[in-house]
């Protein structure tokens, strides 16, 4: 279904901004986890390895238009629009985050940008964007609902009811799986089996509640681009709910119980030389790193030169810390606030 | 003043909320249970078809569907019907709706009105009769009402589905449909979270939730027969809980036994009387007794059922117990 889309240098400049803001500031989430005692005391994921999908899914939206995310939110605010400030301080719990501190790792959201519950529950989210969607076609507007999950919710019975409504219905929703775990040489398309769900592939799934499903290339940041922006007009245009795979090949930092920067901080010559990497993630930097790819593809075309990407990385690198020193140096909310907001007033 | 039935009196408040806001949906629209009463709620069809969104069986699909439309400008109304159906939608009630506002720090609401028919309807046996009130009373976030007059019920569907901006529970009984009383069409909204005297007495305070109510004014009657003055109070709402009204009521007498049809362990007659005792102990004339069905799940046949219902005659010894007689 994916039709040809060509992108101005400017946009493609500004997807590689959004990928690497990102990845910097999921570096700098690990670092205050690793560098700082009990500044993150929980568990806490990252995006590192996934920029493409959320970066694609994003540009693909308008203003008005609702997403709803997970325990793996913080690359998907950040594509959205939300300044890194706010994010770093509420996934640090401080008062000047989004959620004033509320929410945490799991939680993040941004109400301006329609971001309104960010379900650290696997499957949580997906009804609740159903309901966005449901709202959106009896108020008669033209937005969608977008939602990002991983493929985990495929094993919770959330998703397949939430999905027969929004099939059954129509509701312009957008239901973005990121499958996570999947081998490089199959992110293309096929079957992809998984120890954990007994179906050929993901859209097997979705297919079946009648639901149009896309698989696409997670790591090849134009190729989701295009994925995206057809999926999310084809529900704009009223047809109905639109399920798209994004398959990603897991970044080797995630493979432990907390993420972990192996061999240290990202450095964009590993990405135009992956040799030149740490052993443990150069297949990975060669053949699925989606920042990796596209810095290739940006300089091999002369889209970028070695030194803008590098200018625009040392720019972001600066934003990012000033953005940690900002959360690091907010308060932390008063004891007595645990009472507060238990109800809207 | 127009007398009406329980069952006529929450159709009149939900048709008057749809036609004050257009912002009400109704996700389902089974009233009434089983009951003969549940034809009162054809109005809702007949009148405002347009509004209501019929569901397959998916109670977790279709309470979530209206959480996130109660969190983007709608204000749904949810008919569960049977009140077990609500654990299947749990996870999205308890932890979604419940913890939107709290975990956004006050920024993100969801207006949705959850209704369903708990408690012993008759042969609902282990898997239909569930009371979860307490259950409910426990998600901190959830507002949780339950009346037990026709005013009530039309009055706090009103102030929940029109003025109030949080996800709340709507306790309603099967056997509450026939009940009659008066309904004041002009009174003014009932708050949330204020209790009624429903029969003034001296010598005892019966608290009585939901079904309970019935039960205890009936039971106030007898009791007066044999020369004791009991007190009803209904808190109408559980989550917020008006102490306030309780505490003074039992003061007043000196003496309480708190109803609710549902599982005394851990139950909402538990936390009233540890709310009196926590509270009110140094005004108390005899301890506490509750009036609630005992841990057991809810049998099938009639002689089991009835023998584990709280009946009016359950709360009548408890009075008589705690005054001595």
């Amino acid at each position: 279904m994916t039709q040809p889309h060509s992108y101005s240098v400017e946009a493609k400049r500004k997807f590689l901004e959004q990928m690497l803001t990102i990845r910097r500031a999921e570096e700098q989430v690990i670092h205050f986890a690793t560098d700082h005692e009990d500044l993150i005391r929980g568990h806490f994921h990252v995006y590192i390895g996934q920029e493409a999908s959320g970066v694609g899914a994003c540009a693909a939206l308008g203003p008005d238009d609702y997403v709803f995310t997970t325990h793996r939110n913080h690359g998907h605010v950040i594509a959205r629009g939300g300044e890194l400030g706010p994010v770093l301080a509420e996934i640090i719990g401080r008062t000047t985050g989004y959620n004033k501190g509320r929410g945490g790792t799991f939680h993040v959201i941004a109400p301006h940008l329609g971001i309104l519950q960010t379900s650290g529950v696997v499957g949580g989210c997906v009804p609740l964007a159903a309901g966005a969607a449901f709202s959106i076609k009896k108020r008669g507007t033209r937005q969608v609902s977008l939602v990002f999950f991983g493929d985990g919710v495929l094993e919770e019975g959330a998703f397949y009811e939430a999905v027969n409504l929004a099939s059954l219905w129509k509701l312009p929703v957008v239901f973005v799986c990121e499958n996570n775990d999947v081998a490089r040489e199959r992110r293309k398309g096929g079957a992809s089996p998984s120890d954990s769900l007994a179906a050929r592939q993901l859209t097997d799934i979705s297919n079946a509640f009648s639901v149009p499903s896309v698989t696409a290339d997670g790591a090849d940041m134009l190729a989701m681009a295009a994925a995206m922006g057809d999926a999310v007009s084809k529900v704009r245009g009223g047809a109905g709910p639109v399920f798209v795979e994004s398959r990603i090949t897991r970044w080797p930092g995630n493979a432990g119980t907390f993420p972990a920067l192996l061999g240290g901080d990202y450095r964009l010559d590993w990405a135009l030389a992956p040799s030149s990497g740490p052993k443990e993630l150069q297949d990975w930097l060669q053949h699925s790193d989606p920042v990796a790819l596209f810095v290739r593809t940006l300089v091999a075309n002369g889209a970028m030169s070695k030194a803008d990407v590098e200018a625009m990385d040392a720019r972001i690198r600066k934003a990012v810390a000033e953005a940690a020193s900002f959360a690091l140096a907010s308060p932390a909310p008063k004891a007595e606030c645990a009472l507060e907001h238990i109800f809207a007033a | 003043m127009t007398e009406m039935t329980f069952a006529q009196a929450l159709a009149l408040g939900l048709t008057e909320c749809l036609d004050a806001d257009p912002r009400v949906t109704l996700i389902n629209s089974s009233y009434g249970g089983l009951t003969s009463y549940r034809t009162t709620f054809n109005v809702l069809r007949e009148k405002y078809a347009d509004r209501i969104t019929d569901t397959p069986i998916s109670e977790l699909g279709y309470c979530g569907i209206a959480v996130g439309a109660a969190m983007t400008g709608l204000r749904p109304i949810v008919a569960l019907s049977t009140a077990a159906f609500s654990f299947e939608a749990w996870p999205q009630i308890v932890n979604e709706a419940a913890v939107a506002c709290y975990g956004s720090a006050g920024q993100v609401t969801a207006p949705v009105v959850f209704h369903m028919l708990a408690g012993i309807r008759g042969a609902g046996a282990v898997q239909h009769s569930h009371a979860p009130q307490a259950m409910f009373c426990n998600a901190p976030g959830l507002q949780v009402v339950a009346p037990g007059s026709p005013a009530d019920a039309r009055g706090l569907m009103r102030t929940v589905a029109l003025r109030s901006n949080n996800p709340t529970i709507f306790i309603d009984h099967q056997r509450l449909q026939g009940i009659k009383g008066e309904v004041d069409e002009t009174a003014p909204p009932i708050p949330l979270g204020v209790a009624e005297v429903k029969r003034q007495g001296t010598d005892a305070t019966i608290v009585a939730v939901s079904i309970m109510v019935p039960r205890a004014l009936e039971a106030a009657q007898i009791l007066a027969q044999q020369g004791i003055s009991a007190e009803v109070v209904d808190p109408r709402t559980l989550v917020p809980l008006d102490k306030t009204t309780i505490l003074k009521s039992v003061a007043k007498t000196g003496r309480a036994v708190v109803c609710d049809e549902s599982q005394l362990t851990c139950g909402v007659a538990a936390e009233l009387a540890a709310i009196i005792a926590e509270e009110g102990f140094h005004t108390l004339k005899a301890p506490i007794r509750r009036v609630g069905i005992p841990n057991v799940p809810i049998p099938y046949h009639q002689a089991e059922e009835e023998f584990i219902t709280p009946t009016a005659d359950k709360i009548v010894a408890a009075v008589k117990a705690v005054c001595g007689r």
